[in-house]
């Protein structure tokens, strides 16, 4: 192959001169009819970070991805990825952006190589070098075993690893996933995890929705929270947990009459008192971000004490724990999973 | 600059480098129009390649709507060809299959819109053409194949051009023509409604009005009055009619322009509304 020509200048904008971040969003709107899916959504994401978006079923997270990736038109606002506006400047856009959408939008029928070969010709790369790039995915995804069996026999986690490298075939430089593990077993999520924390350790700036805090603090590096189209918190995934009080640590005492005792043996855990519910018998503890370890701590002094205890569990706060501390109601108004819970499947990381 | 060195992954900015992307000219911009349609078009038939039930609906049901029509139904319909019942049928039924053929394409890129992967081209520096004209040109394929096969059968079952050889393929290419045109009508449709079982079920009900009240397996005449001047007016009759011509002989310009036309025109129309589909958010 003969080197393509490095050209800075693209549909009239100079790439170089961009400093700025790698995504601007400006004062966003999109309304489906009555639906104001986006109501004036800013944010910002500097070049090389992720940025987690973090939002109930319907709070306007693919609304948002699908304008940034050219898919939709806002009525509103300004959207810029790379200094690259979105809605004067598409194709410039689309050069540099790699999306994998909500389902694994891939060619159920052709092999796992097939679907990469096929996007890397139609970027236009010659047929050696779409070649080289789909076995190199393959490689890096772990599905080199499995790359010439037709991809309808993967499993759900493989589709989305596969998906996953189909947007990565033309190395962008701003990637969007959006909700990159939802439907995937515990496993293959962490899986997927550890492709996409691989992947931003190589510099590509990365936009991300998911409905899980958790998720969000394992891959993110700032997190906004929105709801109904509008951007209600934002920060790193330590600042929102803290907005919660961190991680609980929650316990039943069966015999009444020690459950003051129980309370004054956990009382060191936090500065904040336990608050004890008489009616259940429960007691939590806000243990901040000391997790597991506080645990521990809070089995030993009541052991110490002399308590027995029943169902001694660390609640990490969720997003339905954000949401409640936010806006006073829950995340849902009906349809969505708990944002604690992880649909199920039966599939598992090849 | 080596594609398969993974230093450039450090680089954030390597895409446009690595695609040379600048806007393209007019003659860049057309050629890549083109690599893409037929990057698409490859795909589309090597997915048929993997789909048992291709061969079923490019061959063999139309075989069998041959067999039914010339053994079953043929003996109680009359017609004044030369030839007799077959001659009549097999331009008929040679439209009347391309003219189905054009599930294919409306279920095809319903799922594709449905399956998101219409969005990931979107979302790519790609021609808006490419998906249509990559798969019209992969029916053009496989409409071929159906028409050429089904000319052969009709051979084995007593059908005989008549006419000589030229104007035999131009009557098989007039039908495929057709089909390439109701595929339009019907890719349009695919890329509107979005839903494959919808577009499989409702979506292309009025391919039965329109190639059954035609001209393709009855005489216009034999049909009640209201009907047939809905059946001669329409592009299917006109088409088929042509093809008829091409096949036994007889007038060939009372219909050839207004074939010509209403091809074109169907072609043009749906394929630009289509396009815009495809934009469509
Ligand atoms: N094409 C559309 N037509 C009508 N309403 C839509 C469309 N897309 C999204 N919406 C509505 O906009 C709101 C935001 O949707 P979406 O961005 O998909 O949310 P999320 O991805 O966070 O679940 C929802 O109320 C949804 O029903
Ligand atoms: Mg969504």
């Amino acid at each position: 192959m003969s080197p393509p020509t490095i050209t800075d200048t693209v549909a009239g904008v100079t790439s170089a001169a961009w400093n700025g971040p790698a995504i601007v969003v400006e004062g966003l709107t999109k309304s489906f009819g009555d639906v104001h899916a986006l109501r004036g959504v800013d944010f910002e994401v500097p070049r090389g970070t992720v940025l987690g978006v973090l939002g109930p079923n319907g709070a306007g997270k693919t609304t948002a991805v699908r304008v940034l990736t050219t898919l939709l038109q806002p009525d509103g606002g300004k959207a810029l990825v790379e200094g690259r506006d979105v809605v004067h400047q598409p194709d410039a856009v689309r050069a540099i952006i790699g999306l994998a959408g909500q389902s694994a939008a891939i060619q159920e029928e052709l092999t796992g190589r097939e679907n990469l070969e096929i996007i890397g010709r139609l970027y236009h790369l010659p047929k050696a070098a779409a070649r080289t790039r789909a076995a190199e995915l393959l490689e890096r995804f772990n599905l080199t075993d499995a790359a010439d069996r037709p991809a309808k026999t993967f499993s759900g986690g493989m589709q989305r690893r596969l998906d996953l490298a189909s947007s990565l075939v033309a190395r962008p430089a701003v990637l969007f996933l959006d909700e990159p593990t939802t439907g995937l077993d515990p496993r293959s999520r962490i899986g997927m995890w550890e492709v996409i924390r691989d992947l931003v350790s190589t510099g590509t700036t990365l936009l991300l929705t998911t409905q899980y805090l958790d998720e969000a603090d394992e891959l993110a590096d700032q997190i906004i929270v929105i709801d109904h189209g509008r951007v209600i918190a934002g920060g790193t995934a330590e600042e929102l947990k803290d907005m919660v009080g961190g991680d609980v640590v929650e316990f039943i005492v069966p015999d009444d009459d020690r459950l003051d005792d129980a309370a004054q043996a956990v009382a060191g855990l936090s500065d904040a008192a336990p608050s004890v519910d008489r009616g259940a018998g429960q007691i939590a503890v806000r243990v901040g971000g000391k997790g597991s370890s506080a645990v521990i701590q809070a089995v030993r002094q009541l052991d110490a004490a002399g308590i027995v205890t029943d169902g001694l569990t660390l609640r990490r706060p969720s997003l339905d724990d954000v949401f409640l501390s936010l806006t006073g109601h829950s995340a849902e108004d009906g349809d969505a999973l708990p944002a604690n819970r992880h649909p199920r499947s039966t599939d598992h990381v090849a | 600059m080596s594609l398969s060195t993974t230093a450039s992954e450090r680089r954030p900015s390597a895409a446009h480098e690595l695609l040379g992307y600048h806007p393209p000219g007019g003659n860049q911009r057309l050629r890549w129009a083109l690599a893409d349609a037929l990057t698409l078009t490859r795909r589309d038939m090597l997915v048929w390649l993997r789909v048992p039930s291709f061969i079923v609906f490019t061959i063999v049901q139309p075989v069998m709507f041959v067999l039914l029509f010339r053994y079953v139904f043929g003996g109680a319909i009359k017609v004044d060809v030369k030839g007799g019942y077959v001659n009549f049928l097999m331009p008929g039924i040679i439209g009347q299959s391309a003219a189905f053929a054009s599930f294919g394409t409306a279920i095809a890129l319903a799922r594709e819109m449905q399956k998101g992967i219409i969005d990931r081209f979107r979302s790519m520096p790609m021609a808006r053409s490419a998906v249509l004209v990559g798969r019209l040109l992969a029916d053009t394929v496989r409409l071929t194949a159906t028409v050429v096969v089904l000319a052969a059968v009709g051979y084995a079952v007593g059908f005989r051009f008549e006419n000589g050889v030229l104007p035999a393929i131009a009557m098989l290419a007039l039908g495929v023509a057709l089909g390439v045109s109701i595929c339009c009508v019907a890719g349009w449709i695919g890329l509107l409604v979005r839903d494959e079982e919808s577009v499989g079920s409702v979506g292309l009900i009025w391919l039965f009005p329109l190639t059954f009240v035609s001209s393709a397996f009855v005489q216009v005449q034999s049909m009640p009055g209201w009907l047939q001047a809905f059946a001669n007016n329409q592009p299917v009759t006109i088409v088929m009619d042509e093809m008829r011509a091409l096949a036994l002989g007889g007038p060939l310009v009372t219909h050839g322009w207004e074939s010509a036309l209403w091809l074109v025109g169907i072609t043009a129309v749906f394929g630009y509304l289509a396009v815009k589909a495809y934009r469509r958010p």
